[in-house]
């Protein structure tokens, strides 16, 4: 039995713009020419990035409600906890419940978990920290940190061809384009 | 040269014909990358910035051993007694509260409004925020005779059956402050990532190199993870926006619940938010103007921020007034004899002096910023900004003390005087404070980089 030699897998196809619109254009042209597994990488947030790649929405939004329901409901709930049920002390005759007293904890515990909810969830959401990654292989990547754009099309994609893609991004006309090893 | 978006909103930081701009020319994303970047990596240390840290050392040096002595011998050491408990400590921690609070206006209220000439003060103005956080932090557990039993004030099941009294401010105050100083951090860390990663990859020390790498978190600037960051920076700004204002309104809440003569009243929190972002907005030009001149940062904090600061402190400053007016008004009107008798004892006892300085500093002093010449003056604002600064404390000083040395009772009226060990600690947390900031300076970008880049025309993007 033999097998055929592998080609050396790959992540995916790198291609390097100059500008914040070389890039949207270019992802616009490779998402209507069928490509979904791809990421669009720029040195700052551009929106209609992340729209021509076809990434319309985030889950950021709920989780920061759900985040502030929940603290703002357990914030609530210690203290009628403890105030009417474990401890319940009587301060100057009010009632066990002085509702309009236990705003201010309620209120901040809403905005603390709703902010620790958001910034955990953004991470995990994108995976973060992730110390390696495949495109940190190519030296021209790092300068998406600086002043450069960069379209990935990930191997993974069904429509993903070696020398079609290639071809494909070559018609883009970036700066420069390479495969990303793994 | 094109500033800022082109919709014509009221919102909108749309610049007047002859005013100076948000962003020198000249700029690219390269080039404002490397400014700011090598400030923190190639600057060779300076003998200034020596000096600077050296005095805030010393200061801090200070502070360790006025804490020490405190913790041998008790809050005995400082000036407070029957009647006045609430000496320096609580002076100094709304003092520096509020100072902290021009930070998170800066970072949160100013992006939801769309002001983007705040993208280049707004990191420092965190940082800022987050050291004068932390002096705040330390009175009231110094204060507390007991300090290390702090871990009382929050409400955790022990085995003494006991828990924290709801119903008090004070036990507000803690969930405020703890919560203002946790999203401060996440807020500013957050804003810090997509610049860590900058520094990842322009250090050329690997150990630099990994340090920054690691608080990076191994940010790519993938379009889908700007988008959930985007999503979140947003959010994160609407949800500290009411909480700066709440922080400054519980900490009113400390007097204005209580039935002391001139702090039980309603003015007490919108005028103690609006003193809080006066001297927060002092404080970040005393820092601003050294740094954008030590650093060659003028092409980025322009003229065109300090005078948009020097214009937000003209207008807190007048909510200030009205405050000061309607306390001595609401004196007079209430009819209450001893609301009236503290304002008297404000203005003729024996604390007028101060009384009388703080009028000076806080109302007559800030007023020559209604000149275009002197808003334009570096030194000018230099200076107003510290005079603003001393007359905040004063006005927390008077508030304070006037009220608790002579109360309801002249039997049990009293004198306060601050001891050296008070000064010991209060000195002792500027130098802290100091040297945080110059610590910071030299290993963090104190820009930030990524929102500069999206000042520039360029980032925008185009049709073609």
């Amino acid at each position: 039995m033999s097998h055929a030699p592998l080609s050396p897998a790959i992540y995916g196809i790198l291609a390097e713009f100059d500008s914040s619109t070389d890039l949207v254009y270019a992802a616009r042209a490779a998402y209507a020419a069928g490509y979904r597994k791809m990421d669009a990488y720029s040195p700052f947030p551009i929106e209609e990035a992340s729209d021509a790649i076809g990434f319309h929405k985030s889950r950021v939004p709920l989780i920061v409600l759900l985040g502030g329901l929940l603290g703002g409901l357990s914030g609530y709930g210690l203290q009628y906890w403890i105030n009417v049920i474990s401890y319940p002390l009587n301060i100057g005759g009010k009632p066990y419940n002085s509702w309009p007293a236990f705003i201010v904890p309620t209120f901040e515990m809403t905005i603390l978990f709703a902010g620790l909810a958001g910034v955990f969830g953004m991470f995990a959401l994108n995976g973060l920290p992730m110390p390696y990654h495949p495109l940190f292989n190519v030296d021209r990547f790092s300068a998406v940190t600086r002043d450069k754009f960069f379209l990935c099309v990930e191997a993974a994609d069904p429509k993903f061809d070696l020398v079609d893609t290639q071809r494909f991004m070559e018609s883009l006309k970036p700066l420069s384009i390479s495969e990303v090893p793994h | 040269m094109q500033q800022g978006p082109e919709e014509n909103t009221v919102l909108m930081d749309v610049p007047w014909p002859d005013e100076p701009p948000v962003l020198g020319p000249g700029q690219t994303f390269g080039s404002m990358t490397d400014t700011i970047a090598d400030a923190v990596l190639t600057r060779p240390i300076g003998l200034g910035w020596l000096v600077g840290l050296a005095i805030g050392m010393g200061l801090v040096a200070i502070l360790m051993a006025a804490v020490t002595y405190l913790f041998l011998i008790g809050v005995g050491i400082w000036g407070i007694n029957v009647p006045v408990g609430w000496g320096f400590a609580i002076i100094n921690f709304v003092w520096w509260i509020g100072i902290g609070h021009a930070g998170t206006l800066i970072s949160a209220i100013l992006l939801l409004l769309k002001q983007s000439w705040r993208n280049s003060i707004n990191r420092f103005a965190e940082a800022m925020t987050l050291f004068a956080v932390a002096c705040a932090g330390m009175f009231p557990l110094l204060h507390m005779g007991r300090p290390w039993l702090a871990y009382w004030m929050f409400p955790y099941p022990s085995s003494m059956g006991v828990w924290p009294q709801f119903r008090s401010p004070l036990v507000w105050d803690v969930f405020a402050v703890s919560t203002y100083a946790t999203i401060s951090a996440v807020f500013w860390y957050v804003g810090l990532v997509p610049d860590f990663a900058t520094m990842r990859e322009k250090a050329s020390h690997p150990l630099t190199k990994k340090v920054y790498g690691m608080l990076g978190l191994g940010w790519r600037g993938s379009a889908r993870h700007w988008k959930r960051y985007e999503a979140l920076y947003i959010l994160l700004a609407g949800i500290a926006t009411p909480l700066v204002l709440s922080v400054h309104t519980v900490v009113s809440f400390d007097f204005a619940i209580s039935i002391v003569p001139g702090w039980h009243t309603t003015i007490f929190p919108p005028y103690f938010v609006a003193g809080a972002i006066y001297s927060g907005f002092a404080m970040v030009l005393v820092l601003a103007i050294p740094i954008r001149h030590f650093y060659h940062l003028e092409s980025m904090i322009t003229m065109r921020h300090l005078q948009n600061a020097a214009k937000i402190m003209l207008a807190t400053g007048l909510i200030v007034a009205y405050g000061y007016f309607f306390e001595a008004f609401m004196a007079f009107y209430s009819g209450s004899t001893y609301e009236r008798f503290m304002m008297q004892n404000r203005w003729f006892g024996p604390y007028a002096v101060f009384y009388w300085t703080l009028i000076l500093f806080n109302l007559v002093i800030p007023q020559v910023l209604w000149v275009p010449k002197i808003r334009a003056n570096t030194r000018w604002l230099f200076l107003i900004s510290l005079v603003i600064l001393v007359g905040m404390w004063l006005e927390r000083f008077i508030i304070i003390v006037t009220s608790l040395s002579r109360d309801f009772l002249p039997s049990s009226w009293g004198h306060y005087v601050a001891t050296r060990w008070d000064y010991a600690v209060f000195f002792g947390t500027i130098g802290f404070f100091t040297a945080a900031i110059f610590i910071f300076i030299r290993i963090m970008p104190a820009i930030s980089i990524f929102e500069m880049r999206t000042l520039l025309p360029e980032a925008e993007v185009k049709a073609k």
